[in-house]
Parts: C-alpha cells; sequence; structure tokens
C-alpha cells in the first residue's frame, strides 16, 4: 500500500549508526494536511490528497482557497503544494495531520525531486559520449559526430542524443535507505544523495 | 547557507567537547572490535590540526612510532572513541602544524607552557539544546578496558590496519577509517 510525503531538501550531512560513518541527505518533511478524501464509490478511484508548506492565504485564488478551507476550517494560511497519494496505506479522513513517522527506519523508499539545472550541455557531460582526442593531430574534441546516414533513410532519427538543455527534471531515486528519522524535528535522513538544490521540494514515497 | 533545522541536528551530534588544542600532546582511547570482542587501544601524539565541519568533525594526531612519522585522522564525534586525555599543552603558533613532517628529531620539539582547557562553543550550544529538550540518554555498551603499550599496539595493529601506519597518510585514507571500524 502507498503512503507519501511532501518535504524539502535541507542538505547533506554526516551521521554515525552503528559505528560507521554514513552520507546522509537530511529531508524536512510535513506535516503535511489532508484536504480531500477521494474514494471509489463517489471518484471511482480511492486516494488521499495531501497539503504541503504553508502561503499567505492573499496569494490563492478564492477557489483554491475554499477548497482548502473546506478541509481544515478557517485558517489563516494555505498550502502551497497538493498532492495526490492512490491508495493511501492508513485510513485518513479530511483534515488530518501525517507527520514523518508514517515511515520507519531502514525503509526503503523512492525520493522524487527536481533536479539541478545545467543549462545547455553538450554531448559529453549530458550523454557521456566519449569526445576526441585533445591532441596529436586531432580535430574532433568535445562535438556530436555524425548524427546519421545518408540519402537513406534521409533524415534523423527521432529521439537522437545532441546537445541541449540538461537536468531541471523530475528525477525519481529508488531503494533510497531511511538511517534516521527525527519526529520532533520532521526530519528524515535519507542515505546518499538526492537530486535537487537544498530548498527544494521532495516527494517521498513507497508504493 | 546553512539550514537552522541542519545546524541543530549537527549540534546533536555533539557528544563529547573538545578541549584540547593544536599542538597539546593528547591520549586517544580507541575502541577496537575483534571478533565478538571490543578492546582499547591508547594512541598518544600531538594534535597537528582540526578540521571543523558541523557534525564531521576531525583532528589529526601525529606520532613517531619506530622512527617512522604515524598520523591518525579521527572524527571527533566518533562512538568509537572511548575518551580523550589531554597530557600536555604546548605553544604553537600555527593553527595546522604540518611543519612538523619535515623535523627531524629534537627539531619537532614544542615548548610546555599551561593553560587552561579550551572551551568548545560548538559543544557549550549542543548542551544548552538538550537542556531544552531532553533526549533519552543511549545505553552505553560495556567495554572491556585492556589497556596496552601504545608502541607494542602499533606494531601489532600494523596486520589489522596497514592504512594507518604511514608516514603520509592521504585524505582517502581518513575516508576509510570509519568504515573499517
Amino acid at each position: 500500500m502507498a503512503k507519501g510525503l511532501l518535504g524539502e531538501k535541507i542538505g547533506m550531512t554526516q551521521v554515525f549508526e552503528s559505528n560507521a560513518l554514513l552520507p546522509v541527505t537530511a529531508l524536512a518533511l510535513g506535516p503535511c494536511y489532508v484536504t480531500q478524501v477521494k474514494n471509489v464509490e463517489k471518484d471511482g478511484y480511492s486516494a488521499v490528497q495531501i497539503a504541503y508548506k504553508e502561503k499567505r492565504k492573499k496569494l490563492f485564488s478564492k477557489p483554491q482557497a475554499a477548497h482548502q478551507k473546506k478541509a481544515l476550517g478557517e485558517k489563516d494560511v494555505c498550502y502551497r503544494y497538493l498532492k495526490e497519494i492512490r491508495d493511501f496505506s492508513e485510513d485518513k479522513k479530511a483534515g488530518d495531520i501525517i507527520s514523518c513517522e508514517i515511515f520507519s527506519q531502514g525503509e526503503k523508499v523512492v525520493v522524487q525531486s527536481v533536479s539541478k539545472g545545467k543549462g545547455f550541455q553538450g554531448v559529453v557531460k549530458r550523454y557521456n559520449f566519449g569526445g576526441g582526442r585533445e591532441t596529436h593531430g586531432s580535430t574532433f574534441h568535445r562535438s556530436t559526430g555524425a548524427i546519421g546516414a545518408g540519402t537513406y533513410p534521409g533524415e534523423v532519427k527521432k529521439g537522437k542524443k545532441m546537445p541541449g538543455r540538461m537536468g531541471g527534471k523530475k528525477t525519481a531515486i529508488k531503494n533510497v535507505e531511511i538511517v534516521k528519522i527525527v519526529p520532533e524535528e520532521n526530519i528524515i535522513l535519507v542515505k546518499g544523495s538526492i537530486p535537487g538544490h537544498p530548498g527544494s521540494l521532495v516527494y517521498l514515497y513507497t508504493k | 547557507m546553512i539550514h537552522p533545522k541542519l545546524d541543530k541536528l549537527h549540534l546533536s551530534q555533539a557528544i563529547r567537547p573538545d578541549t584540547f588544542s593544536i599542538g597539546d600532546t593528547v591520549k586517544v582511547h580507541y575502541k577496537i572490535k575483534e571478533g565478538n570482542k571490543e578492546r582499547i587501544q591508547v594512541y598518544e601524539g600531538v594534535v597537528i590540526s582540526k578540521q571543523n565541519k558541523g557534525a564531521g568533525r576531525t583532528f589529526t594526531v601525529r606520532r613517531i612510532s619506530f622512527d617512522v612519522g604515524v598520523e591518525r585522522i579521527f572524527p571527533l564525534y566518533t562512538p568509537s572513541i572511548d575518551k580523550i586525555e589531554v597530557v600536555r599543552n604546548s605553544k604553537v603558533k600555527r593553527s595546522k602544524l604540518y611543519y612538523l613532517r619535515d623535523k627531524i628529531g629534537k627539531k619537532g620539539r614544542l615548548k610546555e607552557i599551561s593553560r587552561k582547557p579550551a572551551e568548545d562553543n560548538f559543544f557549550i550550544q549542543s548542551e544548552e539544546l538538550k537542556k531544552q529538550e531532553p533526549v533519552k540518554a543511549a545505553e552505553e555498551n560495556s567495554v572491556e578496558t585492556t589497556e596496552e603499550q601504545t608502541a607494542d599496539a602499533a606494531a601489532a595493529e600494523t596486520a589489522a590496519a596497514p592504512a594507518e601506519v604511514q608516514a603520509e597518510p592521504s585524505k582517502e585514507e581518513a575516508k576509510k577509517e570509519p568504515k573499517a571500524e
């Protein structure tokens, strides 16, 4: 059964776990509020909609604010990010709070986030092309090279790897181990690095 | 900029104060696991460098063992260190005593002075934080305290951890060390 939580990356550090020094990424996750519960009878599928990160109410349109007010009651703030999680593992009703304690230590999760934007990059950096020799009379350094045959097929195949925008895309890393959970700070430490800048939105989930 | 929550996380890991200064001679009581048994080895030497990086703080201890300079880099907050004793304070004019590597014999001596133990602001902040939010004290494992002569131990250790006995340990080896525990 699925469960998930929204939050943000706050940076990397190291912790000692069972006498080994582990590189970890600290994620400040939640608390998330349940803004809507969908069920099979009414909506055709079951899902839980969660909201994260406070933002001034003034910045929301009236329909958006009203949707959140319906679930959470009158509040000074609204929530910036809404996310629907299909087949949520626990029974939730609108207005409930989901904290990082739904996950447990040692659990393997998926971390989804937007990777750092690298701008317009060549094929060597973008697709790990080998490039050519720098010296000994070589005139072929870091360029793309041939992109197809001649008259036949007379076109460049779709999906050909070429220079272009790199990074800044939604990326997920699977099988990320949870090293430690600090419930009072709403922090989860996951092993290794994850995509994105500190402060970028992170979606942590299991299926 | 470091996130305030990450700062707090770093502080929560400070398990011991850093009361020694650069140039001090210290005894590091290091826990070593051999099979199921755990014993304590004492490594004595001069602190020649400190790296203050939040929870990843390390210090380098240099000693001359059998005419070979040995440097070990210890993470300050590793649970493998039982305790750190300050044996002697010395007068130094630098924050990194790398020049000692080029000094041979009597030239590598440092002048002894008496000094108050240094204050560790990081640890003080950490203590204040712990007072605010009492955290459950971790259960301390009982450790067999079998002290050995450092010189003998250093020789015996060569087989166990060859990376440690080298004249100039590189940074890579320092990283390996905590994993090898």
